[in-house]
């Protein structure tokens, strides 16, 4: 960025540089946050705790199997569509690995007072087939939009990623999931977002704050880190790989 | 004597392979970066497909639910078809123009069929109804990124094959600047800028 001296000519050519700039795109999309995760909360809907689980079970799941789930979240979609928004910041910060295109983004806008919330899931060429957008809007329709309603974010990205996390492992395949819709499917869901809400607790307590520090925790670290002992909480995500999108998944307003 | 009709071979030499590697490494690189517009080319004719096939299932869905608009069914079947007869040609702005012409009047006779469902609560209801305007929000979506990125790849083919000295290689080689794709309507909204 710029920095603007109070010059006035000086503003005059910033502000025709931006706009030049912005019908190109990519202008007013954020950075990643440094240092690189999966987690970018640039709009503060989660605490540190929420954060750090979620954190955590997303660098899991790109270590284990290269597929990456972004969560960003933003008070302002500059202007854009959320669909063109999310394709170009997933585009922009190249989700997934390159070649495999194997990226997932999760972009929430928060409701202001004058705005509804928006929330899209971006879902890159390579898994289109395993994540439809018709699944994708199930998805959003099932367990992310009705848990923003009643005010819980944590809760709504959560389980939409425990159901995409399965979805790209193939533990079950999209028509099975658009099509179980009923208790059972939903106890069923309820029952691993428990299991990792308990796993995943005692993973945040024993982390604390988000200093990274590796105290000896009473929960042996190598459930989570497969005995690599503990260690910063970011230090296992090394960056985006680089993949693209082209435009798929699905979109909602709450 | 000798000597120096030595030096002017090599020189000789050293002219035509440097020359021969300009030419053969621009020619390759034209070559290639023109196949990546046709191939981007296609893949918006592509996602246009896919939105043609989505329609007539669309069509039958609307049709069960809102019997009475008829003729908002029958615009977007009609725009369909004229759609359907037109082909990209990213070489020829006319045919370009045309097709783009025809695929708007369908964009905007679908929009026309999304805005009627508003006032039908059973079909906003209906499952399948709900599936298809997610598909056909995705494949709109698709069209435009595609869009953006023909115009991305097309303008790298332009600029490269119209630099000097390159361009009097390409006007040797009959390679032609490409057309582009006309931002769509709404699809490329100018962002507002705040500070």
């Amino acid at each position: 960025m710029t920095k603007f001296t109070p010059c006035k000519f000086w503003l005059g050519l910033c502000l025709l540089w931006m706009a030049l700039s912005v019908p190109f795109g990519a202008f007013s999309l954020p950075e990643p946050m440094s240092p690189p995760r999966l987690v970018n909360d640039f709009a503060g809907l989660l605490d540190d705790v929420q954060r750090q689980t979620l954190e955590q079970k997303l660098e899991n799941f790109d270590r284990e199997t290269s597929t990456q789930i972004a969560v960003v979240t933003v008070t302002d979609l500059e202007g854009y569509a959320p669909a063109d928004y999310a394709q170009r910041l997933h585009e922009k910060w190249g989700i997934g690995q390159k070649g495999k295109d194997n990226g997932i983004l999760i972009l929430v806008k928060s409701s202001t007072a004058d705005s509804r919330g928006e929330a899209f899931i971006s879902v890159g060429y390579g898994l289109e087939g395993v994540v439809p957008d018709i699944t994708a809007g199930r998805i959003l329709d099932v367990e992310m939009i009705p848990a923003f309603r009643e005010g819980d974010i944590y809760a709504g990205v959560d389980r939409s990623v425990d159901v995409l996390m399965q979805l790209t492992r193939g533990e079950f395949t999209a028509e099975e999931y658009n099509g179980a819709q009923g208790p059972g499917a939903g106890a069923l869901i309820l029952f691993i977002v428990l299991l990792f809400m308990m796993l995943f607790f005692s993973s945040g307590r024993r982390s604390g704050g988000n200093d990274g520090h590796s105290g000896g925790g009473w929960i042996p670290p190598m459930i989570f880190r497969g005995g690599s002992g503990g260690g910063g909480s970011f230090g296992g995500f090394g960056g985006f790989g680089g993949g693209s999108s082209g435009g798929g998944g699905a979109g909602r307003s709450w | 004597m000798k000597r120096k009709g030595w030096i002017v071979l090599a020189v000789v030499v050293v002219v035509v392979v440097g020359v021969y590697s300009w030419m053969k490494g621009s020619y390759n690189e034209m070559v290639r970066l023109n196949e990546e517009v046709l191939a981007q080319s296609s893949q918006i004719e592509n996602q246009y497909q896919r939105r043609a096939d989505l329609i007539p299932n669309l069509v039958s869905t609307v049709k069960g639910y809102a019997e009475h608009e008829k003729s908002t069914l029958d615009q977007v079947t009609e725009a369909r078809a004229q759609a359907s007869q037109t082909r990209i040609d990213i070489n020829d702005a006319e045919a370009l123009a045309k097709f783009d012409r025809a695929q708007g009047e369908l964009s905007s006779a679908l929009s026309r069929l999304m805005a009627i469902s508003e006032s039908y609560p059973d079909l906003k209801a209906n499952q399948n109804f709900r599936d298809l305007q997610t598909q056909l929000e995705g494949t709109e979506n698709r069209i435009s990124v595609e869009r953006r990125k023909f115009n991305e790849t097309a303008r790298q083919f332009n600029t490269y094959i119209k630099m000097f000295p390159r361009n009097i290689l390409s006007n040797l080689y009959g390679f032609e600047p490409v057309n582009y794709f006309e931002a769509q309507q709404g699809a490329e909204t100018a962002p507002k800028v705040e500070f």
